[in-house]
């Protein structure tokens, strides 16, 4: 399965090219752009592994993509998202996030439904990769079934 | 009013020495004596940083004095009665006293004119709507010397504002809460919006939200029904959000209709929600502004997003020349409480001049609002740091017109695709699809610095070659448009709807 997380993530992987004019995009807003990465999906870890700060200071898109290169390089087979932060009062939150790279295979999550009285059901989102310990997930191969 | 009604209308806006408070034995003799001779037309008064501020449209009565008629607003929304009440006089009463204080004719309107009045803080109770508003259109409105009169707008001093809660959560912490950013959020009402079980209910659902969706809602008019009841709907409703989060790993909600005939069975219904673990609940407009209050505690101190329909609000929103501006309300809404709120598409199928939505938009959304007649903005509104509500946009729009949804209505809005998703030939989820395929795509392009707005319908063609989803809501509904002449429109030059 595809998460759709992110701003983009129903369109195709963006280009290259593309995820630079994002990132214009953000600088452009004066907004400080960052990039993390993750072994761990479910839509409730909203903590990605930071790779780096954000960068405050950085007013040119082709040196914040030095950095997407090289998380790229570091984690191939992971998910990695690009933020762009916006420091303004009352907002002070992310103005843009999206996923540009992500495992060869995404097994997704399963419904574990626990059933108490008069048919309510209590609902947890279990995450096939995190089956296995932080590091040696998304190895290829062994992740768990990957259904449509 | 008019001083035995002989005397006309004077020029607006100057002072008439007639109109001059009384003084004295003259002011305080038994009997009847005009409102801006008591002391509510004070042409000379400098509003106070903590004075409530209004601009009331007045179309007073054949021979009806247009001053007369706004310190007679001006009386009757603070301490006046119809007679001189000795009583006035063991008060501060040029304290209470409300004062209308510039009065300017409407140009090229029919006898329109708009009365400024301003009122003392201390009338209001802290963090009540109710009182507020029972103050400001209490008593008014069913003046018979005044043909018409509508709450234009109003200057909420920032002193009264921090004495409400404010959004619930707002939509910074909505989007956090969600995961999302950078794009509208994405809706649908279930349809048909009465009639289905819940069992069926569900599947719409279910299907709506595993298309792409961020958010289903119940219509105003479902609440508990013999076709279906509040809490087979709801566990219905659950299983579906969470089985489509499960198919997408994203976060995905139903707005849960709590609206009920009492508070405690709103409270009953709500608490089953949270229990549930829904993220959103929903009120409509028609339960009350105190149920409303009520609801946003609630749903602050429960970690739920709170849904705002504004069923009702065209009874007295839409004519121009009586009733309650909807950014009134859309004030009124933000200082309530809640999260979103219904509040015009522009291009849909639902009264909606551009400008006035513009306006809406702006109130519900911005830090500071300055004056802008364009608009119908009458006064600054600053909102010191109280959170922005999400405008909702909802009723007869579709995916061939997201370049000009995201131009009027901007990134911070809940497009509301129901017939739109629900109706898409190739069923709920290319549907749900589509939209999604067609906002991701807008953003994209506007980001890379495209003029989208002329270059939006070539954007989509391109689009749909991918999305076979979106080529068919394209040969669909690529034509369908409602333009119809506004009935709300701003005095000043309107720009016409695209």
């Amino acid at each position: 399965m595809r998460i759709k997380q992110g701003t983009f993530s129903t369109l195709p992987d963006l280009t290259d090219d593309e995820i630079k004019a994002q990132i214009q995009y953000c600088i452009d807003q004066g907004w400080a752009v960052s990039v993390e990465w993750t072994d761990d999906p479910h839509p409730r870890n909203i903590y990605w592994e930071l790779w780096g700060m954000p960068m405050f200071d950085t007013q040119d898109a082709s040196a914040c993509f030095t950095e997407v290169e090289a998380c790229r390089k570091a984690y191939p087979n992971h998910y990695i998202k690009v933020n762009g932060y916006n420091a303004r009062y009352t907002k002070q939150t992310i103005g843009l996030s999206f996923i540009i790279n992500r495992p060869e295979g995404e097994p997704g999550f399963r419904l574990d439904r626990t059933e108490l009285n008069d048919r309510h059901i209590a609902y947890t989102m279990h995450s096939y990769a995190a089956e296995t310990p932080h590091g040696t997930r998304y190895q290829g191969n062994g992740s768990g079934p990957e259904p449509d | 009013m008019a001083e035995n009604g002989k005397k006309t209308a004077g020029p607006a806006g100057q002072a008439d020495f007639t109109r001059q408070a009384l003084k004295g034995e003259k002011r305080w003799g038994a009997g009847v004596i005009p409102y801006a001779k008591m002391g509510y037309w004070e042409p000379d008064y400098t509003p106070k940083d903590t004075d409530i501020l209004s601009a009331f449209r007045i179309t007073p009565q054949k021979g009806v004095d247009p001053i007369e008629a706004g310190a007679a607003v001006a009386g009757e929304s603070s301490t006046a009665t119809w007679t001189v009440v000795w009583t006035d006089r063991l008060t501060a009463y040029e304290n209470y006293q409300a004062k209308c204080y510039k009065v300017e004719e409407v140009p090229g309107s029919d006898n329109q004119h708009i009365a400024y009045i301003a009122h003392d803080i201390d009338l209001f109770e802290e963090g009540s709507i109710a009182n507020l508003t029972s103050s400001i259109i209490g008593n008014v409105f069913g003046f018979k010397a005044l043909r018409a009169l509508r709450l234009e707008d109003q200057r909420i001093p920032a002193h009264y504002l921090k004495t409400f809660q404010g959004p619930a959560h707002g939509i910074v912490m909505e989007r956090e809460y969600l995961n999302k950013y950078g794009r509208p959020l994405l809706g649908a009402t279930v349809k048909p919006k009465l009639g289905l079980s819940p069992r069926n209910y569900g599947r719409v659902v279910y299907e709506a939200l595993k298309g792409g969706l961020d958010f289903t809602k119940d219509d105003e008019n479902i609440n508990s029904q013999p076709f279906g009841r509040w809490r087979d709907r709801y566990v219905h409703c659950i299983e579906a959000v969470k089985r489509a989060e499960e198919r997408t790993g994203e976060i995905k909600g139903h707005y849960m209709n709590v609206t009920a005939a009492t508070m405690e069975d709103m409270y009953e219904r709500a608490a089953f929600a949270k229990e549930l673990g829904s993220i959103i609940i929903m009120i409509d407009l028609t339960i009350g502004y105190t149920a409303i209050q009520s609801m946003a505690k609630y749903a602050r101190a429960n970690g739920m997003i709170l849904h705002l329909h504004r069923a009702g609000h065209g009874t007295y929103t839409r004519q121009k020349n009586h009733g309650v501006s909807f950014r009134v309300i859309s004030k009124w809404m933000r200082m309530a409480g809640v999260d979103h709120i219904h509040a015009g598409t522009v291009v849909g199928k639902l009264e909606g001049d551009p400008n006035m939505i513009a306006g809406y938009y702006d109130t519900l959304r911005d830090d500071f609002i300055g004056i802008n007649p364009q608009n119908g903005i009458y006064f600054d509104q600053p909102w010191q740091s109280m959170p922005g509500v999400m405008p909702v946009a909802s009723g007869g729009i579709h995916a061939g017109q997201m370049h000009q949804l995201l131009h009027y209505l901007g990134e911070d809005v809940v497009l509301q695709f129901g017939g739109g998703s629900i109706g898409h030939p190739m069923g709920i989820e290319a549907g749900a699809e589509c939209n999604r395929v067609a906002v991701e795509a807008m953003i994209k392009a506007r980001n890379e610095g495209r003029d989208f707005m002329k270059e939006g319908e070539d954007i989509l063609k391109k689009t749909a070659r991918t999305y076979p989803s979106l080529q068919q809501a394209l040969d669909t509904w690529g034509e369908i448009s409602f333009n119809y002449e506004s009935t709300d429109t701003p005095d000043v030059t309107p720009t016409p709807t695209s």
